[in-house]
Protein backbone atom coordinates (compact mmCIF):
# COMPACT_ATOMS: atom_id res chain seq x y z
CA UNK A 1 0.00 0.00 0.00
CA UNK A 2 1.81 3.38 -0.99
CA UNK A 3 1.34 6.04 1.83
CA UNK A 4 -0.17 9.54 1.49
CA UNK A 5 1.16 13.14 1.30
CA UNK A 6 2.68 14.09 -1.55
CA UNK A 7 5.48 16.63 -1.41
CA UNK A 8 6.62 18.60 -4.07
CA UNK A 9 9.38 17.90 -6.81
CA UNK A 10 12.40 16.69 -5.94
CA UNK A 11 15.08 17.51 -8.65
CA UNK A 12 15.79 15.36 -11.92
CA UNK A 13 18.22 13.32 -11.06
CA UNK A 14 20.82 13.48 -13.76
CA UNK A 15 24.77 14.54 -13.36
CA UNK A 16 23.90 18.55 -12.52
CA UNK A 17 25.68 21.55 -13.51
CA UNK A 18 26.99 22.38 -10.45
CA UNK A 19 28.27 18.73 -9.89
CA UNK A 20 30.14 18.75 -13.40
CA UNK A 21 31.30 22.41 -12.18
CA UNK A 22 33.37 21.14 -9.66
CA UNK A 23 35.99 19.39 -11.83
CA UNK A 24 39.11 22.40 -11.93
CA UNK A 25 37.92 24.76 -15.41
CA UNK A 26 40.48 24.32 -18.47
CA UNK A 27 38.99 26.65 -20.50
CA UNK A 28 37.16 30.13 -19.37
CA UNK A 29 35.34 32.36 -21.71
CA UNK A 30 34.01 35.94 -20.46
CA UNK A 31 31.62 38.57 -22.31
CA UNK A 32 33.54 37.21 -25.88
CA UNK A 33 31.81 38.87 -28.53
CA UNK A 34 33.50 38.32 -31.93
CA UNK A 35 32.34 40.35 -35.34
CA UNK A 36 33.10 39.64 -39.02
CA UNK A 37 33.82 43.00 -40.09
CA UNK A 38 30.46 44.63 -39.16
CA UNK A 39 28.51 42.05 -38.51
CA UNK A 40 28.67 40.40 -35.01
CA UNK A 41 28.98 36.92 -35.16
CA UNK A 42 29.23 36.20 -31.47
CA UNK A 43 26.85 37.88 -28.53
CA UNK A 44 28.53 38.14 -25.17
CA UNK A 45 29.21 34.43 -24.19
CA UNK A 46 30.31 33.25 -21.17
CA UNK A 47 31.28 29.63 -20.31
CA UNK A 48 34.07 27.22 -18.76
CA UNK A 49 34.92 24.28 -20.36
CA UNK A 50 35.75 21.64 -17.49
CA UNK A 51 39.58 20.26 -16.97
CA UNK A 52 39.08 16.34 -18.87
CA UNK A 53 35.81 16.39 -20.16
CA UNK A 54 33.87 16.72 -23.96
CA UNK A 55 31.69 19.31 -24.22
CA UNK A 56 29.90 19.56 -27.22
CA UNK A 57 28.80 22.40 -29.09
CA UNK A 58 25.29 22.02 -31.19
CA UNK A 59 23.06 24.74 -32.82
CA UNK A 60 21.80 25.57 -36.44
CA UNK A 61 24.14 25.75 -39.58
CA UNK A 62 24.91 29.62 -38.86
CA UNK A 63 24.69 30.05 -35.33
CA UNK A 64 28.15 30.64 -34.34
CA UNK A 65 29.36 27.47 -32.97
CA UNK A 66 32.16 26.75 -35.37
CA UNK A 67 33.49 30.54 -34.97
CA UNK A 68 33.46 30.11 -31.41
CA UNK A 69 35.11 27.14 -31.71
CA UNK A 70 37.59 29.06 -33.59
CA UNK A 71 37.97 31.72 -31.19
CA UNK A 72 39.70 28.98 -28.86
CA UNK A 73 42.75 28.98 -30.55
CA UNK A 74 42.46 32.13 -32.22
CA UNK A 75 42.23 30.15 -35.64
CA UNK A 76 39.89 33.19 -36.74
CA UNK A 77 42.60 35.62 -36.33
CA UNK A 78 43.88 34.47 -40.03
CA UNK A 79 40.72 36.09 -41.46
CA UNK A 80 40.77 39.24 -41.98
CA UNK A 81 38.52 42.21 -40.78
CA UNK A 82 37.46 39.84 -37.52
CA UNK A 83 37.84 41.25 -33.88
CA UNK A 84 37.36 40.14 -30.86
CA UNK A 85 35.87 41.25 -27.40
CA UNK A 86 36.00 39.81 -24.26
CA UNK A 87 38.50 37.24 -22.42
CA UNK A 88 39.66 33.79 -23.01
CA UNK A 89 41.47 31.94 -20.20
CA UNK A 90 43.24 29.00 -20.68
CA UNK A 91 44.24 27.96 -17.38
CA UNK A 92 44.03 31.59 -16.50
CA UNK A 93 45.95 32.66 -19.11
CA UNK A 94 44.15 35.56 -21.49
CA UNK A 95 45.18 33.96 -24.54
CA UNK A 96 43.65 37.28 -26.38
CA UNK A 97 46.73 39.28 -24.29
CA UNK A 98 48.70 41.55 -26.26
CA UNK A 99 51.61 39.68 -26.69
CA UNK A 100 50.78 36.21 -26.22
CA UNK A 101 52.13 33.35 -27.78
CA UNK A 102 49.92 32.44 -30.84
CA UNK A 103 52.09 29.53 -32.20
CA UNK A 104 52.28 27.98 -28.61
CA UNK A 105 48.86 28.58 -28.05
CA UNK A 106 48.26 26.22 -30.99
CA UNK A 107 50.76 23.53 -29.89
CA UNK A 108 48.55 23.55 -26.88
CA UNK A 109 45.18 24.05 -28.06
CA UNK A 110 44.73 21.33 -31.21
CA UNK A 111 42.88 21.31 -33.65
CA UNK A 112 40.81 18.27 -35.71
CA UNK A 113 38.81 19.87 -38.90
CA UNK A 114 35.38 18.40 -40.57
CA UNK A 115 36.90 17.43 -43.74
CA UNK A 116 40.74 15.38 -43.10
CA UNK A 117 43.64 17.13 -44.42
CA UNK A 118 46.61 14.60 -44.44
CA UNK A 119 49.53 16.17 -46.21
CA UNK A 120 50.32 14.04 -49.21
CA UNK A 121 53.17 12.46 -47.18
CA UNK A 122 53.54 9.22 -45.70
CA UNK A 123 51.73 8.07 -42.62
CA UNK A 124 54.89 8.44 -40.37
CA UNK A 125 56.00 12.06 -41.97
CA UNK A 126 52.30 13.35 -41.61
CA UNK A 127 52.45 12.62 -37.62
CA UNK A 128 56.08 13.40 -37.27
CA UNK A 129 55.50 16.63 -39.18
CA UNK A 130 54.14 18.80 -36.10
CA UNK A 131 56.98 17.00 -33.57
CA UNK A 132 59.82 18.25 -36.58
CA UNK A 133 59.27 21.74 -37.57
CA UNK A 134 58.52 22.73 -33.81
CA UNK A 135 61.55 20.50 -32.81
CA UNK A 136 59.88 18.55 -30.02
CA UNK A 137 61.88 15.29 -30.45
CA UNK A 138 65.86 15.14 -29.54
CA UNK A 139 66.37 12.21 -31.81
CA UNK A 140 65.24 9.63 -34.65
CA UNK A 141 64.48 7.30 -31.63
CA UNK A 142 62.38 9.50 -29.85
CA UNK A 143 60.78 10.71 -32.99
CA UNK A 144 59.60 7.34 -33.78
CA UNK A 145 58.21 6.40 -30.43
CA UNK A 146 56.26 9.74 -30.38
CA UNK A 147 54.98 8.82 -33.95
CA UNK A 148 53.85 5.51 -32.69
CA UNK A 149 52.66 6.71 -29.42
CA UNK A 150 50.28 9.19 -31.42
CA UNK A 151 49.06 6.68 -33.51
CA UNK A 152 48.28 3.86 -30.59
CA UNK A 153 46.27 6.87 -28.88
CA UNK A 154 44.59 7.75 -31.88
CA UNK A 155 43.78 3.88 -31.92
CA UNK A 156 45.07 3.51 -35.71
CA UNK A 157 48.73 2.14 -34.63
CA UNK A 158 47.23 -1.63 -35.29
CA UNK A 159 46.12 -0.87 -38.82
CA UNK A 160 49.38 0.70 -40.57
CA UNK A 161 51.92 -0.51 -38.61
CA UNK A 162 53.40 -2.03 -41.95
CA UNK A 163 52.41 0.96 -43.81
CA UNK A 164 54.24 3.58 -42.53
CA UNK A 165 56.04 4.21 -45.11
CA UNK A 166 53.09 4.35 -47.62
CA UNK A 167 51.28 8.25 -48.34
CA UNK A 168 48.76 8.56 -45.72
CA UNK A 169 46.33 9.48 -48.87
CA UNK A 170 45.88 5.85 -49.74
CA UNK A 171 43.97 5.89 -46.07
CA UNK A 172 40.00 5.48 -45.89
CA UNK A 173 38.14 8.27 -45.37
CA UNK A 174 38.07 7.32 -41.49
CA UNK A 175 41.26 5.97 -41.08
CA UNK A 176 43.19 9.83 -42.34
CA UNK A 177 40.60 11.28 -39.52
CA UNK A 178 42.09 9.00 -37.15
CA UNK A 179 45.38 10.03 -38.72
CA UNK A 180 44.85 13.77 -38.16
CA UNK A 181 43.76 13.01 -34.43
CA UNK A 182 46.77 11.58 -33.97
CA UNK A 183 48.78 14.29 -35.85
CA UNK A 184 47.61 16.12 -33.47
CA UNK A 185 48.01 14.37 -30.43
CA UNK A 186 51.64 13.92 -31.23
CA UNK A 187 52.51 17.23 -30.40
CA UNK A 188 51.07 16.26 -26.91
CA UNK A 189 48.45 19.29 -27.04
CA UNK A 190 46.19 19.40 -23.70
CA UNK A 191 42.68 20.62 -25.36
CA UNK A 192 41.23 18.99 -28.67
CA UNK A 193 39.19 21.43 -30.78
CA UNK A 194 37.12 19.25 -33.00
CA UNK A 195 34.92 20.64 -35.75
CA UNK A 196 32.30 18.18 -37.18
CA UNK A 197 35.06 15.51 -37.13
CA UNK A 198 33.13 12.29 -38.27
CA UNK A 199 30.60 14.56 -40.52
CA UNK A 200 31.74 12.72 -43.65
CA UNK A 201 32.03 9.45 -42.34
CA UNK A 202 30.12 5.80 -42.35
CA UNK A 203 28.71 5.09 -39.21
CA UNK A 204 31.61 2.56 -38.63
CA UNK A 205 34.14 4.72 -39.12
CA UNK A 206 32.35 7.25 -36.93
CA UNK A 207 31.71 4.91 -34.28
CA UNK A 208 35.28 4.43 -34.26
CA UNK A 209 36.27 8.56 -33.96
CA UNK A 210 33.40 8.47 -30.86
CA UNK A 211 34.87 5.83 -28.67
CA UNK A 212 38.65 7.60 -28.93
CA UNK A 213 36.75 10.94 -27.85
CA UNK A 214 35.58 9.30 -24.56
CA UNK A 215 38.83 7.34 -24.51
CA UNK A 216 40.85 11.06 -25.03
CA UNK A 217 39.15 13.05 -22.56
CA UNK A 218 40.70 10.88 -19.97
CA UNK A 219 44.28 12.74 -20.88
CA UNK A 220 42.53 16.03 -22.59
CA UNK A 221 39.87 18.27 -22.51
CA UNK A 222 37.97 18.29 -25.73
CA UNK A 223 35.77 20.76 -27.80
CA UNK A 224 33.39 19.03 -30.18
CA UNK A 225 31.00 20.92 -32.77
CA UNK A 226 28.66 18.90 -34.04
CA UNK A 227 25.53 18.83 -36.07
CA UNK A 228 24.67 15.66 -35.02
CA UNK A 229 22.63 15.62 -32.04
CA UNK A 230 22.79 11.52 -30.86
CA UNK A 231 26.86 11.99 -31.46
CA UNK A 232 26.36 14.83 -28.49
CA UNK A 233 24.39 13.12 -26.91
CA UNK A 234 26.88 9.92 -27.18
CA UNK A 235 30.36 11.41 -26.50
CA UNK A 236 29.91 15.17 -24.64
CA UNK A 237 29.51 15.28 -20.58
CA UNK A 238 28.33 18.98 -20.99
CA UNK A 239 26.42 20.00 -24.13
CA UNK A 240 26.36 23.81 -24.74
CA UNK A 241 23.14 25.14 -27.60
CA UNK A 242 23.51 28.25 -29.94
CA UNK A 243 21.04 30.21 -31.78
CA UNK A 244 22.28 33.19 -33.67
CA UNK A 245 25.43 33.77 -32.13
CA UNK A 246 24.13 32.97 -28.39
CA UNK A 247 24.60 30.55 -25.92
CA UNK A 248 21.48 29.70 -25.24
CA UNK A 249 22.00 27.08 -22.63
CA UNK A 250 25.03 24.75 -21.00
CA UNK A 251 23.92 22.13 -19.23
CA UNK A 252 25.46 18.26 -18.58
CA UNK A 253 24.69 16.32 -21.62
CA UNK A 254 22.01 14.08 -19.72
CA UNK A 255 19.91 16.97 -18.61
CA UNK A 256 19.99 19.00 -21.77
CA UNK A 257 18.67 15.65 -24.04
CA UNK A 258 15.98 14.67 -21.17
CA UNK A 259 14.86 17.90 -20.12
CA UNK A 260 16.46 21.22 -20.95
CA UNK A 261 15.99 24.32 -19.04
CA UNK A 262 15.07 26.68 -21.72
CA UNK A 263 11.88 25.91 -24.39
CA UNK A 264 14.84 27.22 -27.03
CA UNK A 265 16.62 24.03 -26.32
CA UNK A 266 13.99 21.78 -25.99
CA UNK A 267 12.49 23.08 -29.56
CA UNK A 268 15.62 22.33 -31.13
CA UNK A 269 16.61 18.82 -29.48
CA UNK A 270 13.01 17.71 -30.59
CA UNK A 271 13.41 19.19 -34.12
CA UNK A 272 10.38 21.63 -33.62
CA UNK A 273 12.88 24.53 -34.20
CA UNK A 274 11.08 27.32 -36.10
CA UNK B 1 14.16 18.43 -39.46
CA UNK B 2 11.86 19.23 -42.69
CA UNK B 3 8.92 20.18 -41.42
CA UNK B 4 7.56 16.80 -43.50
CA UNK B 5 9.18 15.00 -40.83
CA UNK B 6 7.71 16.46 -38.01
CA UNK B 7 4.39 16.33 -38.75
CA UNK B 8 5.12 12.74 -39.05
CA UNK B 9 6.11 12.60 -35.84
CA UNK B 10 3.80 14.58 -34.03
CA UNK B 11 1.27 12.16 -35.77
CA UNK B 12 3.08 9.20 -34.65
CA UNK B 13 2.98 10.14 -30.83
CA UNK B 14 -0.73 11.34 -31.15
CA UNK B 15 -1.48 7.45 -32.54
CA UNK B 16 0.29 6.42 -29.22
CA UNK B 17 -1.49 9.00 -27.33
CA UNK B 18 -4.79 8.02 -28.78
CA UNK B 19 -3.73 4.32 -27.96
CA UNK B 20 -2.80 4.65 -24.49
CA UNK B 21 -6.04 6.50 -23.96
CA UNK B 22 -7.92 3.78 -25.37
CA UNK B 23 -6.21 1.02 -22.90
CA UNK B 24 -7.12 3.71 -19.80
CA UNK B 25 -10.82 3.87 -21.26
CA UNK B 26 -11.06 0.25 -21.66
CA UNK B 27 -9.56 -0.14 -18.05
CA UNK B 28 -11.78 1.79 -16.78
CA UNK B 29 -14.38 0.33 -18.49
CA UNK B 30 -13.86 -3.19 -16.73
CA UNK B 31 -13.82 -1.69 -13.41
CA UNK B 32 -16.83 0.33 -13.97
CA UNK B 33 -18.32 -2.72 -15.16
CA UNK B 34 -17.22 -5.27 -12.83
CA UNK B 35 -18.30 -3.03 -9.80
CA UNK B 36 -21.50 -3.17 -11.40
CA UNK B 37 -21.75 -6.74 -11.95
CA UNK B 38 -21.17 -7.15 -8.02
CA UNK B 39 -23.53 -5.07 -6.77
CA UNK B 40 -26.31 -5.69 -9.45
CA UNK B 41 -25.20 -9.77 -8.73
CA UNK B 42 -25.11 -9.80 -12.85
CA UNK B 43 -23.28 -12.77 -13.38
CA UNK B 44 -22.98 -12.02 -17.14
CA UNK B 45 -21.72 -8.67 -16.86
CA UNK B 46 -18.66 -9.98 -14.95
CA UNK B 47 -18.34 -12.84 -17.66
CA UNK B 48 -18.17 -10.40 -20.24
CA UNK B 49 -15.56 -8.37 -18.43
CA UNK B 50 -13.47 -11.39 -18.89
CA UNK B 51 -13.98 -11.85 -21.87
CA UNK B 52 -12.91 -8.85 -23.04
CA UNK B 53 -9.68 -9.05 -21.23
CA UNK B 54 -7.79 -10.57 -24.43
CA UNK B 55 -8.19 -6.74 -25.97
CA UNK B 56 -6.90 -4.99 -23.65
CA UNK B 57 -3.87 -7.56 -23.21
CA UNK B 58 -3.20 -6.81 -27.30
CA UNK B 59 -3.63 -2.58 -27.23
CA UNK B 60 -1.01 -3.19 -24.28
CA UNK B 61 1.13 -4.69 -26.85
CA UNK B 62 0.64 -2.27 -29.74
CA UNK B 63 1.29 0.53 -27.47
CA UNK B 64 4.43 -1.27 -26.81
CA UNK B 65 5.45 -2.11 -30.88
CA UNK B 66 4.12 1.81 -31.45
CA UNK B 67 6.99 2.89 -28.93
CA UNK B 68 9.21 0.27 -29.81
CA UNK B 69 9.08 1.69 -34.00
CA UNK B 70 9.27 5.63 -32.14
CA UNK B 71 12.34 4.64 -30.35
CA UNK B 72 14.07 3.00 -33.05
CA UNK B 73 12.97 5.79 -35.57
CA UNK B 74 12.81 8.96 -34.42
CA UNK B 75 15.01 8.98 -31.35
CA UNK B 76 13.10 11.11 -29.54
CA UNK B 77 14.42 13.65 -26.92
CA UNK B 78 13.46 16.25 -24.26
CA UNK B 79 9.94 16.17 -24.02
CA UNK B 80 9.11 13.82 -26.35
CA UNK B 81 11.01 11.13 -24.55
CA UNK B 82 9.67 11.86 -21.66
CA UNK B 83 5.96 11.31 -23.41
CA UNK B 84 7.11 7.82 -24.92
CA UNK B 85 9.04 6.42 -21.78
CA UNK B 86 5.98 7.62 -19.52
CA UNK B 87 3.63 5.66 -22.15
CA UNK B 88 5.74 2.42 -21.74
CA UNK B 89 5.32 2.32 -18.18
CA UNK B 90 1.70 3.44 -17.96
CA UNK B 91 0.65 0.94 -20.64
CA UNK B 92 1.49 -2.43 -18.24
CA UNK B 93 0.04 -0.31 -15.29
CA UNK B 94 -3.43 0.15 -17.60
CA UNK B 95 -3.31 -3.56 -17.86
CA UNK B 96 -2.38 -4.55 -14.38
CA UNK B 97 -5.46 -2.38 -13.70
CA UNK B 98 -7.58 -4.54 -15.84
CA UNK B 99 -6.35 -7.66 -14.62
CA UNK B 100 -7.42 -6.53 -11.27
CA UNK B 101 -11.04 -5.94 -12.66
CA UNK B 102 -10.60 -9.59 -13.43
CA UNK B 103 -9.87 -10.69 -10.55
CA UNK B 104 -12.85 -9.15 -9.07
CA UNK B 105 -15.31 -10.21 -11.70
CA UNK B 106 -14.38 -13.98 -10.95
CA UNK B 107 -14.49 -13.31 -6.92
CA UNK B 108 -18.06 -11.98 -8.06
CA UNK B 109 -19.20 -14.89 -9.99
CA UNK B 110 -18.43 -17.01 -7.29
CA UNK B 111 -20.18 -14.51 -4.85
CA UNK B 112 -22.96 -14.78 -6.78
CA UNK B 113 -23.48 -18.42 -6.80
CA UNK B 114 -23.88 -17.93 -2.86
CA UNK B 115 -26.41 -16.21 -1.07
CA UNK B 116 -26.49 -12.67 -0.85
CA UNK B 117 -24.23 -10.97 2.24
CA UNK B 118 -25.05 -7.56 3.56
CA UNK B 119 -22.50 -5.79 1.15
CA UNK B 120 -20.70 -3.60 2.86
CA UNK B 121 -20.84 -0.36 1.84
CA UNK B 122 -17.19 1.34 2.09
CA UNK B 123 -16.20 -1.29 -0.28
CA UNK B 124 -18.63 -0.13 -3.04
CA UNK B 125 -17.22 3.47 -2.12
CA UNK B 126 -13.46 1.96 -2.88
CA UNK B 127 -14.53 1.06 -5.89
CA UNK B 128 -15.76 4.74 -6.62
CA UNK B 129 -13.32 6.39 -5.71
CA UNK B 130 -10.77 4.21 -7.46
CA UNK B 131 -12.67 5.06 -10.87
CA UNK B 132 -12.81 8.87 -10.23
CA UNK B 133 -8.97 8.10 -9.27
CA UNK B 134 -8.48 6.35 -12.67
CA UNK B 135 -10.41 8.78 -15.04
CA UNK B 136 -9.01 12.10 -13.31
CA UNK B 137 -5.54 10.52 -13.67
CA UNK B 138 -6.01 9.81 -17.30
CA UNK B 139 -7.27 13.57 -17.99
CA UNK B 140 -4.19 14.79 -16.07
CA UNK B 141 -2.32 12.36 -18.39
CA UNK B 142 -4.46 13.75 -21.31
CA UNK B 143 -3.78 17.40 -20.73
CA UNK B 144 0.10 16.99 -19.70
CA UNK B 145 -1.37 18.74 -16.40
CA UNK B 146 1.03 17.83 -13.73
CA UNK B 147 -0.82 19.69 -10.64
CA UNK B 148 -3.79 17.55 -11.68
CA UNK B 149 -1.84 14.27 -10.89
CA UNK B 150 -0.63 15.07 -7.79
CA UNK B 151 -4.47 16.04 -6.99
CA UNK B 152 -5.46 12.75 -8.18
CA UNK B 153 -2.60 10.98 -5.93
CA UNK B 154 -3.49 13.00 -2.71
CA UNK B 155 -7.01 10.50 -2.67
CA UNK B 156 -4.91 7.13 -3.01
CA UNK B 157 -5.21 7.85 1.05
CA UNK B 158 -9.05 7.44 0.88
CA UNK B 159 -8.79 3.93 -0.53
CA UNK B 160 -6.37 3.03 1.52
CA UNK B 161 -8.35 4.30 4.80
CA UNK B 162 -11.13 2.62 3.61
CA UNK B 163 -10.00 -0.40 2.91
CA UNK B 164 -8.27 -0.88 6.71
CA UNK B 165 -11.93 -0.18 7.60
CA UNK B 166 -12.79 -2.59 5.69
CA UNK B 167 -10.57 -5.41 6.40
CA UNK B 168 -11.60 -4.59 10.14
CA UNK B 169 -15.16 -5.00 9.25
CA UNK B 170 -15.08 -8.25 7.38
CA UNK B 171 -12.72 -10.11 10.12
CA UNK B 172 -15.39 -8.77 12.82
CA UNK B 173 -17.93 -10.68 10.19
CA UNK B 174 -15.76 -13.79 10.13
CA UNK B 175 -15.53 -13.98 13.83
CA UNK B 176 -18.91 -13.70 14.65
CA UNK B 177 -20.44 -15.39 11.57
CA UNK B 178 -18.04 -18.52 11.08
CA UNK B 179 -20.19 -19.69 8.28
CA UNK B 180 -20.02 -16.77 6.03
CA UNK B 181 -15.98 -16.60 6.47
CA UNK B 182 -15.68 -18.09 2.52
CA UNK B 183 -17.55 -14.81 1.12
CA UNK B 184 -15.91 -12.87 3.63
CA UNK B 185 -12.63 -13.59 2.05
CA UNK B 186 -13.97 -12.93 -1.42
CA UNK B 187 -14.99 -9.54 -0.40
CA UNK B 188 -11.33 -8.82 1.13
CA UNK B 189 -9.96 -9.93 -1.69
CA UNK B 190 -12.05 -7.72 -3.62
CA UNK B 191 -11.04 -4.70 -1.15
CA UNK B 192 -7.52 -5.71 -1.53
CA UNK B 193 -7.93 -5.51 -5.34
CA UNK B 194 -9.44 -2.24 -5.20
CA UNK B 195 -6.46 -1.03 -2.94
CA UNK B 196 -3.96 -1.77 -5.16
CA UNK B 197 -5.50 -0.23 -8.24
CA UNK B 198 -5.62 3.10 -5.98
CA UNK B 199 -1.38 2.70 -5.97
CA UNK B 200 -1.22 1.67 -9.96
CA UNK B 201 -3.80 5.15 -10.24
CA UNK B 202 -0.72 6.69 -8.31
CA UNK B 203 1.84 5.46 -10.43
CA UNK B 204 -0.31 6.48 -13.59
CA UNK B 205 -0.12 9.97 -11.67
CA UNK B 206 3.42 10.02 -11.23
CA UNK B 207 4.40 9.31 -15.08
CA UNK B 208 2.47 12.16 -16.19
CA UNK B 209 4.86 14.33 -13.06
CA UNK B 210 7.30 13.08 -14.98
CA UNK B 211 6.32 13.75 -18.06
CA UNK B 212 5.19 17.03 -17.97
CA UNK B 213 8.37 18.71 -15.50
CA UNK B 214 10.97 15.81 -16.05
CA UNK B 215 10.83 15.09 -12.16
CA UNK B 216 10.94 11.39 -10.83
CA UNK B 217 8.83 11.45 -7.46
CA UNK B 218 8.46 7.44 -7.72
CA UNK B 219 9.13 6.59 -3.89
CA UNK B 220 9.53 9.95 -2.66
CA UNK B 221 5.84 10.62 -1.20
Amino acid sequence: MSTTSVKIVPKFEVKSRASLASAPTKISVSNLNFFYGRTQALNDITVDVPKRMVMAFIGPSGCGKTTFLRTLNRMNDVIPGTRVEGNVLIDGQDIYTPGADVVDLRRKVGMVFQKSNPFPKSIFDNVAYGLKINRLAANNRELRDRVEEALKDAALWTEVTDRLKTSALGLSGGQQQRLCIARALAIRPEVILMDEPASALDPIATSKIEELIVDLKKQYTIVIVTHNMQQAARVSDLTAFFLLGKLIEVNSTEKMFTAPDQKLTEDYITGRFG
Amino acid sequence: MSNEVHRHLDEELDALRDRVLRLGGEAESALRRVMHSLAERDTAEARAVLDHDDTIDQLEVEVDRQAIDIFALRQPAARDLRFVMSVTKMAPVLERIADHACNIARAAIDLHHEPQLKYHVSLYRMGEIALEMLAAALDAFTKNDAVAARVVMERDSEINELYNQVFHDLIEMMADEPATAQRDARLLFIAKHLERIGDYVTDICELTVFMAEAAIIKHRH
